[in-house]
């Protein structure tokens, strides 16, 4: 165990070096904004995503602003010389992009209190650190609506990665949209603790279609899921990305994460100096939650359904966590016609009834 | 709980022992030279984009696994030349050949991430394996059979040829080998060739079988499993089948439990059971005494002959 954190480690050390390696001197007149992502840009979920938003400011604001990305960081100690490297290279503004680099985000940013902080998913902030999320869940009610309609046995898969609020918010939003289409629909949750491991992935992709998952929706981050669905001939869906590429014909849809208009219009608020400690949180209204075009597999009914939750969600008529709502053990958590305020959905810590999880 | 419940599992377990059954052969023959290779990752990985590069030009999945194979073995080349020739630290030389094949691997791989290719499963007809039971039989990749027949091709080869004596002669007495007229050098580039190899098809198995694709660092640790694997086993091949076996149900045990609802024990437990069981293993063995010599003498040691 101690030649993996070892490893690790180098590793982070070799990719501060390699930064700083890959930064040219150019003209200085620029202005530097950095990115350090969990896993490789060619992931085609999560990180690829977080890259396209960079590139985004790249398009928009080339002449005045130049970035700098460190992929495969990991969520550990090892995240903080990247970052101190990051701020050292000149980067006034730097987006940290996953929950585990809460805090040495707040940590470095005590070190460079004229550098500006921007942290994906978490909930400290500080004068320097802001902090921005995605509603993922209103994109989860979605694929869950598809499931609920679709799904013959009536039990649906989620992997997910760890229990983390966002994971599981996602699984209630899933679980909650589906039991509206099919009242008796249950949710079989794997959590393999990491965001990144296509073996496994797939492994537990087996082990919910063994067990009677008909559909499988993922929580982590490789196409490894569907191109096992794809063998199979059942469905599923991208996660962070279009993985249609990946298994043209289990791929029913996915949520696209759109970071490109937020990371330029922070961007933007650093060069006139309007930025501010913030803490967003969009979804279908401000266009950062899409979702990719629909397989020639989902039925027009189930269309019709799917874009209604999408308008529902931008003309805020609609909510998925409108209660009533009770928890896995059948206990009423929000009573009729109550809406889930966003602070509690921020830490929530319970799964809806339906889910079948093994924490 | 049906015979299909039973066998997809198996199916599963089967899938999730192939790639370290095999990385741990070769390893277990590295080691039986005399030189620790802790580069396995790494090697790993080389083969699995060497493996799939191949398969997206040529379209035959045959000659991607000879690709992975060589992939793999010429990683472990560069490893080979590092210690046998400069004598460097095999410890050393070893973590930085796994961050190498990381870093090579990914290089090799940018054009190639959103690819896929056609899986390279089973390859009797169709029918044979349409029956659940037969399945069971037939429903595999070659690698996985390759992979099983390499077990007692191994400990033949092994126990049995003149050849492998001398490998096991170099691992426990390079000097008295040396002595004696045999290369020392020449038989362990030999075993780190045919490690690197194994290593590369075990990689393949993954960017080929399991999700055909290539992903950046998509072994995912397996191969320090399999290197914990080569002492969990003692340096016997037969235990290492079984090994290998037991860690791949350890794993899908966990997968299992988690999707069945239990929560007995947390998911970290799972996670830590391979090496757990391999710290136990070791301490079986050396509480046995002799039998603790099954590790080779020279292993890790650097070959320094006096002439």
């Amino acid at each position: 165990m101690t030649m993996i954190s070892r490893r690790t480690l180098f590793k982070g050390a070799g990719a501060a070096t390699l930064a700083t390696l890959a930064s040219p001197a150019l003209a200085d007149d620029k202005v530097k904004v950095g990115f350090i992502f969990l896993g490789p840009i060619g992931d085609y979920g999560w990180t690829w995503a977080h890259n396209k938003g960079r590139e985004a400011i790249e398009a928009e604001l080339g002449d005045k602003v130049e970035t700098i990305y460190v992929e495969n960081v990991a969520e550990d100690a090892s995240a903080i010389p990247v970052l101190r490297d990051l701020a050292q290279q000149g980067c006034k503004l730097i987006f940290t992009t996953s929950y585990g680099y809460m805090d040495q985000t707040l940590q470095v940013a005590g070190e460079f209190p004229d550098v500006k902080f921007e942290h994906c998913t978490g909930f400290k902030r500080a004068d320097n650190v802001s902090t921005y999320n995605s509603k993922f869940h209103e994109g989860r009610a979605v694929l869950g609506t598809i499931a609920g309609k679709m799904s013959t046995s009536g039990v649906l898969g989620y992997l997910g990665s760890y229990k983390v609020p966002e994971v599981v918010l996602g699984v209630n939003a899933f679980a909650l949209a589906a039991q509206k289409q099919n009242p008796a629909a249950v949710v079989k949750l794997v959590l393999i603790d990491s965001w990144f491991d296509p073996p496994k992935e797939a492994a537990a992709t087996e082990t919910l279609i063994n067990l009677g998952c008909d559909i499988v929706t993922t929580h982590t981050d490789s196409p490894g899921p569907l191109q096992i669905l794809e063998q199979k001939g059942l469905h599923g869906f991208g996660q962070g990305a279009d993985m249609s590429a990946f298994a043209p014909n289990a791929h029913l849809t996915a949520i696209e994460d759109i970071w490109g208009p937020y990371y330029v219009e922070r961007t933007k608020a650093l060069l006139d100096g309007s930025w501010a400690s913030t803490d967003t949180w969009d979804g279908f209204k401000e266009g950062t939650v899409m979702i990719a075009p629909y397989s020639k597999d989902v039925p027009a009914d189930v269309v019709a359904l799917a874009d209604g939750v999408q308008a529902g969600y931008k003309d805020g008529s609609y909510d998925i966590f409108t209660g009533p709502i009770y928890d896995q053990d059948g206990t009423l958590k929000v009573k009729e016609g109550e809406v889930m305020a966003l602070g509690d959905l921020a830490v929530i810590d319970w799964f809806v009834k339906g889910v079948e999880s093994a924490s | 709980m049906g015979i299909d419940f039973i066998i997809a599992a198996i199916i599963t377990v089967v899938g999730l022992t192939t790639p370290i059954l095999l990385a741990g052969l070769g390893e277990l023959v590295v080691e039986k030279s005399g030189v620790l290779n802790l580069g396995v990752e790494g090697m790993m990985l080389v083969g699995a984009i060497s493996g799939f590069a191949v398969t997206v030009y040529t379209f035959n999945p045959w000659f991607g696994v000879l690709g992975a194979a060589a992939g793999g073995a010429l990683a472990s080349l560069l490893f080979a030349v590092l210690v046998l020739q400069l004598n460097s630290n095999q410890v050393a030389t070893g973590l930085a050949l796994t961050i190498f094949g990381t870093g090579i691997s990914s290089l090799m791989g940018l054009s190639f991430t959103g690819r896929i290719v056609v899986p390279f499963l089973s390859v009797f007809p169709e029918s044979l394996a349409k029956h659940e039971y037969l399945q069971l039989i037939f429903g595999y990749s070659p690698i996985v059979y390759f992979a099983l027949i390499m077990v007692p091709l191994t400990t033949w080869f092994l126990k049995s040829t003149r050849a492998g004596l001398i490998l096991r002669a170099v691992g426990e007495n390079d000097l008295s080998a040396h002595s004696i007229g045999y290369s020392v050098i020449k038989v362990r580039y030999a075993a780190i060739a045919f490690g690197g190899a194994m290593a590369g098809i075990g990689g393949c198995y993954f960017s080929m079988v399991i999700t055909p694709m290539w992903a950046e660092k998509m072994t995912a640790g397996r191969g320090w499993i399999a290197l914990a694997l080569v002492v969990f086993a003692g340096w016997r091949t037969g235990r290492l089948l079984a090994g290998a076996y037991f860690f791949g149900i350890l794993m899908a045990l966990e997968l299992y439990a988690k999707a069945s609802g239990f929560s007995f024990l947390p998911s970290q437990f799972w996670a830590a059971m391979p090496y757990a069981m391999t710290v136990v293993a070791l301490s079986f063995i050396s509480s046995r005494g002799t039998a603790g010599a099954n590790a080779p003498a020279c292993l890790g040691k650097p070959f320094l002959p006096s002439t």
